[in-house]
Parts: structure tokens; C-alpha cells; sequence
């Protein structure tokens, strides 16, 4: 079942003519970890952060198509393309929690760094807030090393950790689709396994869309697989099509590194 | 040959280091002698009339602080809408009128709070020199502001955004907390900058002999004695202007090094 489902969409960037995405018809699918593969500069970025609007940061950009995202209450899909509202972008940014490829705690203390999404959804209770910290800190492997330290800066931790707190953070909102931006390629090969375990320990909860350039990572974690190249979606299906019997002549010299 | 240049230029640039630094040394020297010469502790529990030199410290750090009040809200304001809010052409605008600003002759600031201050309010007074003084500390502070936010990583306020915040809550929760340090130290140097500031409060505040609270009247000023008492004939006045450079040297040194010491300190907790 689509958690997210785009239909027709196309991205254009402020002040440029033609469209970075072309027609992406995709979904993400729900407790699934859905890769987005391809060289760099395909557009793979560009889908993602279309996908909890983070674009909009930056004004001046043109959406066309469609973006569908469940809505829990109603079981109906929505068009998040529609959101206009200061409101409705915060309510979206609290279903579709972000990733990104360096981690970026934020100068104040582990505590609050995880507390700080939950105070602005409304939460103010100490006790309850206590709980969802711990409960989030646990969800991302985390809580046994910072246990003792909630109250240090955030900034004294290691990269990795920084990254499993970013993943705290985001999975304290409880969201329904979490966007990793190439969520490993700042770390190294230990705090990099750390994350990946996690990933796949976290989409009993979350659904899950990747931006990675590791094509074994693609393999090892995902269940689906989109394979983009300059701006549109060449093939998507579960990842093991894809890796082992792709359609397209392109995807399968993308990942038999014939080219990228 | 290579080798030979290299040492031509070693010689030349620490040759040139070292006349920079000698005069340095020689104006520190001489203030250090004529001043610990002539300076008392009884300087600090006098005023000017009785010798000492108590009414101007305190008078200098009230315009000071005054324009701090003035100056730095109204700089960190502006400095946060043209980095994070300002888009295009005001935003430049802004900036490069700062930034002229910057570079405008003190004297300059000080004839203009001269005409649109202290002519329609008939006469010299402290909120005069104040205001000028938080006039030349705005394109500092804006500046710095401007500066030490455009330093934080834009994947920050991303995720910020990311986590449902909205633009200003992202921008006082993190991004300023972020530039926090950056920003406190340009504060720092921007008040240092102006609390030994002559020219801006010379026809605006003036100074005066006597210990003062009242802003509507001249204003007792460290600086601009320095300059009356410096101008006079009798040695026991230019001691005193001696005294008060050497003490006046020592806060700015002192205020400049706090600065310093915090933007060392920027990475450890």
C-alpha cells in the first residue's frame, strides 16, 4: 500500500527554463525502504526534497503533476502540491520527517535537540516529553550511550552519533515517511553499518524513501529501487529486479558500473 | 635562486612585521610610562573639578552603554533581515549602505547628530553623543550579524524547517543560537570601538567637569577631556590627559581581549 504517490510530477528550479524531474510517476510504498538511485546530478536530490516540500524554503520554484500522502485519520490521499498555509506546512513537515547528508544537531543539548520537534507540535508536558525522548532515543540505538550525558551539548558527539540523534529527532514526531539524503556518506564503515541496521529496524514503524550513491547499500537495505538519470525515472520496482534483472538497457549499465 | 628569494621575502615581511609591531610597542611604552607616571587611585574617586578623573569614566561607559541599547537591537534586527529575510535588491542595498557606513569618517556622524540633534534641541547633550556613538556602532553590528549567519550551514536551518518549525522560530532557536559566539564577539568589538570614539562626541555631548546623570546637558566624556585637558598649558592637565589615555587604552585593550578569548573558546564546551 503507497504511503506517497506522485503522479506526473515535474520540478522546475527558480530562473531555469526546462524541468529537473520529468513525469515521475513513483510511490512509497508503506514499512518499505524505498531507494532512489542514479549518478550524480539525476535529479534524485531534487525528488526527495519535493517530498516534504523542503524546496519551498527557497522561493520560486514551479510544481506541476501531482504528490500524493496518506492521510492516516481519513485513509484518503491528499495533495500535498496544495499546501499554502504556514500551518498545513508544519502539520506535512511532522508527517514527513528529513535526513540530511551531514548531521545537523543543533546547538543546544541532546535532550532538547530530540525534545525540539515535540515542543513545537504542541507538547509541553515534562513527563510526556521525558518519555517520547527516551522512547525516540531507543528507536535510534542511541540511548544507551547518551543515557548519562541528555543534558550536554550535542555538539560533542561523534558523527555517527550525531546522525542516530538527527534520526531521534525526526522519529520523535512519530512520522508516517522519513527522507534520508544520503544519510551515510559523511560517516564511516562502522557508524555507516550502525545506521543501515537501524534503517531497516525502523521501517516496522516509518516508510522509508533513500537517497544514496552506494549501490550495495541500495541492495543490501531496500526494498524498492527507483533508478533515475538526467531528471527522469528510467525504471522502478522491488530491488531485486532491478539488481538482478533490470529492464532497461540504462539501469543496467548504471549498476554493472558500465557508467555514472 | 629560489631559495634566495625565499629568504629576500622572509627578511622584508618580518622586517615590516617588526616596524608595525616597534611602533605598537612605542606608543604602549610611552602611554605606559606618562600614564602610570601620573595616574593615583585617587583619579578613580574624583571628578575632573577636584583633579580626578571619576565623572568621565562613569560618563563615557553611560553613552557607551546607551548606544549599545540603541545600536545593537536595531543592528541584529537588521542584520537578521537582510541575511535571512531580505531577498534581491534591498537586501544589497542595505548591505552596501552598512557597509559605506562603516567607512564614514567619525567626524562625519558627529556633524550630522550636530544638525539634527543638538541645533533643533538648542544645545549639547548626552543623548546627542549617545546617539551618535550607537550611529557609528549600527553598520558594525550589522555587519557582524550579517557575517556570522551567512556562516551557518544552510542544512541546519533545513532541518529545522524539516522538523516543522516555522522561518523564525528556526532563526532564534537555532540559527542565532549557532552564530551566538560569532555575533557576541563583533557586539564586543563594536563597543570597544566606540567607547574610545572622540570626534563623534565632540560637538554632541562635549564633556564636563562636573559628575553628571542628566542626559539633557552636556555630557562628562573620557575622550573628549583627553583632548581639552591635552590642549591645555599646565603640565598637571596633560598628566591627567596621560592618566586618561593610559586608563582609556587599558578598557579597550581589556574589552578587545574578552572578544578575542571568546572567539578562541568558539569550539570547546
Amino acid at each position: 500500500m503507497p504511503v506517497m504517490q506522485l503522479n506526473d510530477f515535474s520540478f522546475t528550479y527558480p530562473g531555469v527554463s526546462h524541468p529537473s524531474l520529468k513525469n515521475i510517476n513513483i510511490e512509497i510504498r508503506k514499512n518499505k525502504i524505498t531507494a532512489l538511485i542514479g549518478p550524480s546530478g539525476c535529479g534524485k536530490s531534487t525528488l526527495l526534497r519535493s517530498m516534504n516540500r523542503i524546496h519551498d524554503l527557497y522561493p520560486g520554484n514551479k510544481y506541476e503533476g501531482s504528490i500524493e500522502l496518506l492521510n492516516t485519520k481519513t485513509n484518503k490521499m491528499e495533495n500535498i502540491l496544495n499546501i499554502k498555509k504556514e500551518n498545513e506546512f508544519i502539520e506535512l513537515r511532522q508527517k514527513v520527517g528529513m535526513i540530511f547528508q551531514k548531521p545537523t544537531p543543533f546547538p543546544m543539548s541532546i535532550f532538547d535537540n530530540v525534545a525540539y520537534g515535540l515542543k513545537i507540535a504542541g507538547i509541553k508536558n515534562k513527563t510526556q516529553l521525558e518519555g517520547r525522548v527516551e522512547q525516540a532515543l531507543k528507536d535510534a540505538a542511541l540511548w544507551r550511550e547518551v543515557k548519562d550525558r541528555l543534558g550536554k551539548s550535542a555538539m560533542g558527539l561523534s558523527g555517527g552519533q550525531q546522525q542516530r540523534l538527527c534520526i531521534a529527532r525526526a522519529v520523535a514526531v512519530k512520522p508516517e515517511v522519513i527522507l534520508f539524503d544520503e544519510p551515510t556518506s559523511a560517516l564511516d564503515p562502522i557508524s555507516t553499518g550502525a545506521i543501515e541496521e537501524l534503517l531497516v529496524e525502523l521501517k516496522k514503524d516509518v516508510s522509508i524513501a533513500i537517497v544514496t550513491h552506494n549501490m550495495q547499500q541500495a541492495s543490501r537495505i531496500s526494498d524498492y529501487t527507483a533508478f533515475m538519470y538526467l531528471g527522469d525515472l528510467i525504471e522502478f520496482d522491488k530491488t531485486e529486479h532491478i539488481f538482478l534483472n533490470p529492464k532497461e538497457k540504462q539501469t543496467e549499465d548504471y549498476i554493472t558500473g558500465r557508467f555514472g | 635562486m629560489r631559495l634566495l628569494i625565499n629568504k629576500i621575502v622572509l627578511g622584508l615581511s618580518t622586517l615590516s612585521a617588526l616596524i608595525g609591531l616597534g611602533f605598537l610597542a612605542w606608543i604602549l611604552i610611552t602611554l605606559f610610562i606618562k600614564g602610570l607616571g601620573s595616574f593615583h587611585f585617587s583619579l578613580f574617586l574624583n571628578d575632573l573639578i577636584d583633579g580626578g578623573l571619576r565623572n568621565l569614566i562613569v560618563g563615557q561607559f553611560i553613552l557607551a552603554a546607551i548606544a549599545a541599547a540603541l545600536g545593537i537591537p536595531l543592528g541584529m534586527i537588521a542584520g537578521i533581515y537582510i541575511q535571512e529575510y531580505g531577498r534581491g535588491k534591498y537586501a544589497e542595498i542595505i548591505r552596501n549602505l552598512s557597509d559605506i557606513m562603516m567607512s564614514a569618517p567619525s567626524i562625519v556622524i558627529g556633524a550630522f547628530v550636530y544638525a539634527i540633534v543638538v541645533v533643533p534641541t538648542g544645545g549639547t547633550s548626552g543623548a546627542a553623543g549617545a546617539i551618535a556613538l550607537s550611529i557609528m556602532m549600527l553598520p558594525i553590528v550589522i555587519n557582524t550579524t550579517d557575517n556570522m549567519l551567512s556562516l551557518v550551514p544552510k542544512e541546519l536551518r533545513e532541518a529545522g524547517i524539516a522538523l516543522g518549525a516555522s522561518k523564525y522560530k528556526v532563526i532564534i532557536d537555532i540559527v542565532i543560537k549557532a552564530a551566538k559566539v560569532g555575533i557576541m564577539t563583533g557586539i564586543l568589538l563594536a563597543f570597544a570601538r566606540i567607547i574610545g570614539e572622540t570626534a563623534p562626541l565632540l560637538f554632541t555631548s562635549e564633556t564636563s567637569n562636573y559628575f553628571s546623570l542628566d542626559l539633557s546637558e552636556s555630557f562628562p566624556s573620557l575622550t573628549v577631556s583627553i583632548y581639552d585637558l591635552a590642549n591645555e598649558p599646565e603640565e598637571s592637565s596633560r598628566d591627567l590627559a596621560w592618566a586618561a589615555s593610559f586608563i582609556l587604552t587599558v578598557l579597550v585593550l581589556a574589552i578587545n581581549l574578552t572578544g578575542r578569548f571568546f572567539t578562541r573558546n568558539k569550539g570547546g564546551k
